[in-house]
């Protein structure tokens, strides 16, 4: 594990996408400085001014501001653009756009007390028929072994690999409680919930090894329910899902 | 007879109460308001302790707490070394202490109970009986929340926000939980149709609508927060306790597989997120029942320490009216990560950023309010001031949580924890101390001495920064909240040494604490005495005497102008109680 990338600031970005989300994060917290800058200096200003003391009376009709209502106006047009340019297309480009299972590498995560299962369906794109009755320790996603579909799967646990440059796309679910599959480096954060099957997506750009997280509380080791998240080159991961399925 | 209903013309004064009447069972709003700000301190000074114990973990993580880790159970702190199951126990009482036991009970119950029907020249609440029935309800259920510590299990561990399925399956400490939010929910509901009725009810003759205190404003709109918002969390509350007694599956789903194991005896068919959306559609208007008080209480204190009328009195009250309004439809603010789509996450993000206009109104209202004034530096004016610009980081912070597309990196972080708690910590608690101050006198009869409160204001206030200001860096840098061992994240470690300089300043804000408590003490005794408006302020409560007998008023007064006539032109005085005829 590199402690390199992160820091004290935003982790480093190794995703297609990020760099919007980061963009819009650096764009708030300058119009944050900026209004908080405004509203402090007018304060101090305001206090040194109008302190009490000796001559100096209070006065009843105040001339009046116009720039409160520019300023309401300025902060209603401002966000009116985070939603429309910023927030409402990055929304839609993680939620929506999707690339073409076809061309991604399809993984399902189940997440339970804490661990993450990783499944990947393989050469064929199937996955294995699983279900909750056939889930056991050695089992743990419930996978059928008669399943046909199955014979080029792949299961891990808390080890996420993904090729370099390829979409991945995920299943996200859960078998007990909700939990949340964060990639800090990846710019993504996807609630895992029980009885509900999640797609979310993603395209690395950068290899390495980082991490899994768990970003919602999910009992006594939501702090450690920590996993491994390789990006490697295309070549590498092949010879990997290899290893992986013939186990 | 007291038959709990009071004609301040036929009372009897002199009459005295046995000792339990008067302060124990009392129906007397003043002294209900003194239980409930007693109970709400106290609890605040609890929550804080549990807090700091956490911060001895995320400090040092897994090393023994030095002194009182000894005094601990062996089950939540072997040799003094917490274990996770006590964090999160800590954390998930933490948050409901503060909020229910702390917050609301100081804010609403203590401050609405005492100040609100003086303020509008009215007897007592409209229901005194209903209204001691209320405090006893909160302090029931804040003996079962502390009861709960000590039963197997310990407390309720699933977070202040019970997420199901977790909380479902959690140890008995959940249903103590429950049962306590029940009471503490029925509390609320019984003060808000009390104070409603109150308001619309009691007002001296002349207190039109448009003549109140913005104090009494924000009372009566949280008022309706508390009716509109509880009874769906009292609802859902009740259907997790059938969930969790009865085996039902309202918030479980089919095919549970809990520690591999198949989760036997439920039906399944349920939604977990089904307890979000209920949750959230109280707790999101909650967070103003903690924030609008608060702004009450700050208005009167800027307004009297200005000597000059509040700026934008009508838009203060219109921001804060439709601010109630949208607090019940922002709610899924708080879930857009649990799959979401495009339409419901926009129609949220909408209102997300519409609630922020009236908000950004209402602090630039009360920041412009200074301009033009004579600004005394009294105590409760300092916390005033210092909660304007907390609270607006409290406020700023909530808008990159509030556009989804910066939630994904922010959601469930540091930063969320950061930006809450500059609301209603320094925020809305700054409030409720500048409160403390400013209505000490009118509940004793003797001020808080000033060099102690000076004392407790500025380290308070500087401490507070070095609290919340490194979370905000931590959640910036993707730190999870609700860690036990924030060493396990090799993504958290950079920011570690930030979690020793937060303990440490949490563990010195507790001492900056003790001016204040020795101050409370000792000036009920030995503060300097004074007349009935030693601030020489103008609204109803100051023309009572200091401490105000049962009943408040020897005559009802009657109101000939606005709130805040201070420095009115031709006056001789500097400030014109609104009840006083004449010229001043």
């Amino acid at each position: 594990m590199n402690n390199h990338y992160y820091g004290w600031g935003l982790p480093i970005d190794i995703s297609t996408h990020g760099w919007q989300i980061d963009r819009l994060i650096n764009v708030m917290h300058v119009i944050m400085a900026v209004l908080f800058v405004g509203w402090v200096l007018f304060l101090i200003y305001a206090l040194i001014r109008f302190r009490a003391r000796a001559g100096h009376k209070a006065e009843y009709h105040v001339k009046h501001f116009k720039t409160p209502t520019f300023l309401e106006v300025a902060v209603a047009v401002t966000e009116v653009i985070l939603l429309t340019a910023f927030s409402f297309p990055i929304w839609h480009s993680y939620t929506q756009e999707f690339p073409s299972r076809d061309k991604a590498v399809q993984i399902k995560v189940v997440a339970e007390q804490f661990a993450w299962n990783i499944h990947y369906s393989g050469k064929d794109g199937i996955f294995a028929r699983s279900s909750p009755k056939l889930m056991t320790s050695t089992n743990p996603l419930g996978l059928d072994p008669d399943d046909p579909n199955g014979k080029d799967d792949a299961a891990t646990i808390n080890q996420l690999h993904i090729p370099v440059n390829t979409p991945v796309i995920v299943d996200l679910m859960s078998k007990d409680v909700i939990h949340s599959f964060s990639l800090p480096v990846m710019r993504v954060k996807q609630d895992a919930i029980p009885g509900q099957s999640v797609p979310l997506w993603f395209e690395a750009k950068q290899p390495g090894e980082f991490e899994i997280a768990c970003a919602q509380l999910c009992g006594l080791g939501h702090y450690r329910m920590r996993g491994f998240f390789v990006v490697e080159e295309k070549d590498k991961f092949e010879q990997w899902m290899t290893e992986q399925s013939t186990q | 007879m007291d038959d709990g209903t009071i004609d301040p013309m036929t009372h009897d004064y002199s009459h005295e109460l046995p000792f339990w009447r008067k302060y124990i069972f009392s129906t007397d709003h003043k002294m209900i308001g003194i239980q409930y700000a007693l109970t709400g301190l106290i609890f605040l000074l609890f929550g804080f302790g549990l807090m700091m114990l956490m911060r001895w973990q995320l400090a040092y993580p897994g090393q023994p707490l030095p002194g009182i880790g000894t005094w601990f159970s062996e089950n939540v702190m072997p040799g003094g070394i917490m274990l996770p199951e006590f964090y999160n126990q800590l954390g998930a009482m933490h948050g409901t202490i503060m909020v229910f036991l702390g917050v609301v009970p100081l804010a609403v119950g203590g401050f609405g109970n005492f100040v609100l029907p003086l303020q509008i020249g009215a007897p007592d609440m409209a229901f005194p009986k209903l209204n001691m029935v209320s405090y006893w309800f909160l302090l029931t259920g804040g003996v079962i929340m502390f009861a709960s510590f000590f039963v197997p299990g310990g407390a309720a561990q699933s977070g202040w926000t019970s997420y199901a399925p977790l909380s479902v399956i959690a140890s008995s400490g959940q249903t103590w939980w429950l049962v306590g939010m029940t009471f503490l929910i029925n509390s609320s509901l019984l003060g808000s149709v009390n104070f409603i009725v109150t308001t619309a009810q009691l007002r001296a003759d002349g207190l039109s609508f448009n003549r109140l205190p913005f104090f009494v404003w924000a009372q009566f709109v949280t008022s309706f927060l508390l009716l509109l918002a509880f009874p769906p969390l009292m609802a859902a509350g009740i259907l997790q306790l059938m969930d969790r007694v009865a085996h039902t599956s309202f918030f479980m789903p089919t095919g549970l597989v809990v520690s591999g194991q198949l989760l036997e005896g439920i039906s399944g068919g349920g939604n977990a997120v089904l307890w979000q959306h209920l949750f959230w559609f109280l707790a999101h208007p909650e967070v103003y029942v903690l924030i609008l008080p608060a702004m009450g209480i700050v208005a009167e204190v800027i307004a009297c320490n200005t000597r000059k009328p509040l700026y934008g009195y009508k838009a203060l009250v219109g921001s804060t009216i439709f601010l109630g309004f949208m607090s019940f439809i922002v709610w899924a603010h708080h879930m857009y990560l649990t799959g979401m789509g495009q339409n419901l996450s926009a129609f949220f993000q909408v209102t997300t950023m519409i609630i922020s206009i009236p908000s950004i109104i209402i602090l630039t209202t009360l920041i412009l309010s200074l301009w033009g004034g004579a600004i005394r530096f009294t105590v409760p004016m300092l916390f005033a001031l210092a909660f304007l610009p907390m609270f607006g980081i409290g406020g700023l912070t909530g808008l990159p949580l509030g556009l989804n597309a910066a939630d994904i990196h922010l959601h469930d972080t540091y930063y969320v924890i950061g930006h809450f708690h500059y609301v209603v910590a320094p925020g809305t608690i700054f409030a409720l101390f500048a409160g403390i101050y400013h209505w000490f006198p009118k509940a004793t009869g003797r001020k808080m001495n000033d060099f102690l409160g000076r004392l407790h204001f500025w380290p308070s206030f500087v401490l507070m920064n070095c609290i919340f200001m490194p979370m905000l860096i931590q959640g910036l840098a993707g730190v999870s909240r609700r860690l036990y061992d924030p060493m396990q994240y090799a993504h958290a470690q950079p920011t570690q040494p930030l979690n020793v300089f937060i303990s440490i300043s949490a563990w010195c804000l507790a001492l900056a604490q003790i001016p204040f408590i020795i101050n409370f003490f000792w000036s009920l005794f030995a503060g300097k005495k004074v007349d009935q408006n030693p601030w020489e302020a103008t609204t109803l409560e100051w023309t009572a005497p200091s401490p105000p007998p049962h009943g408040n008023f020897a005559q009802v007064p009657t109101v000939y102008r606005g709130p805040y006539e201070y420095s009115t032109p031709n006056a001789k005085k500097d400030f014109w109680p609104q009840s006083m005829k004449e010229t001043n």
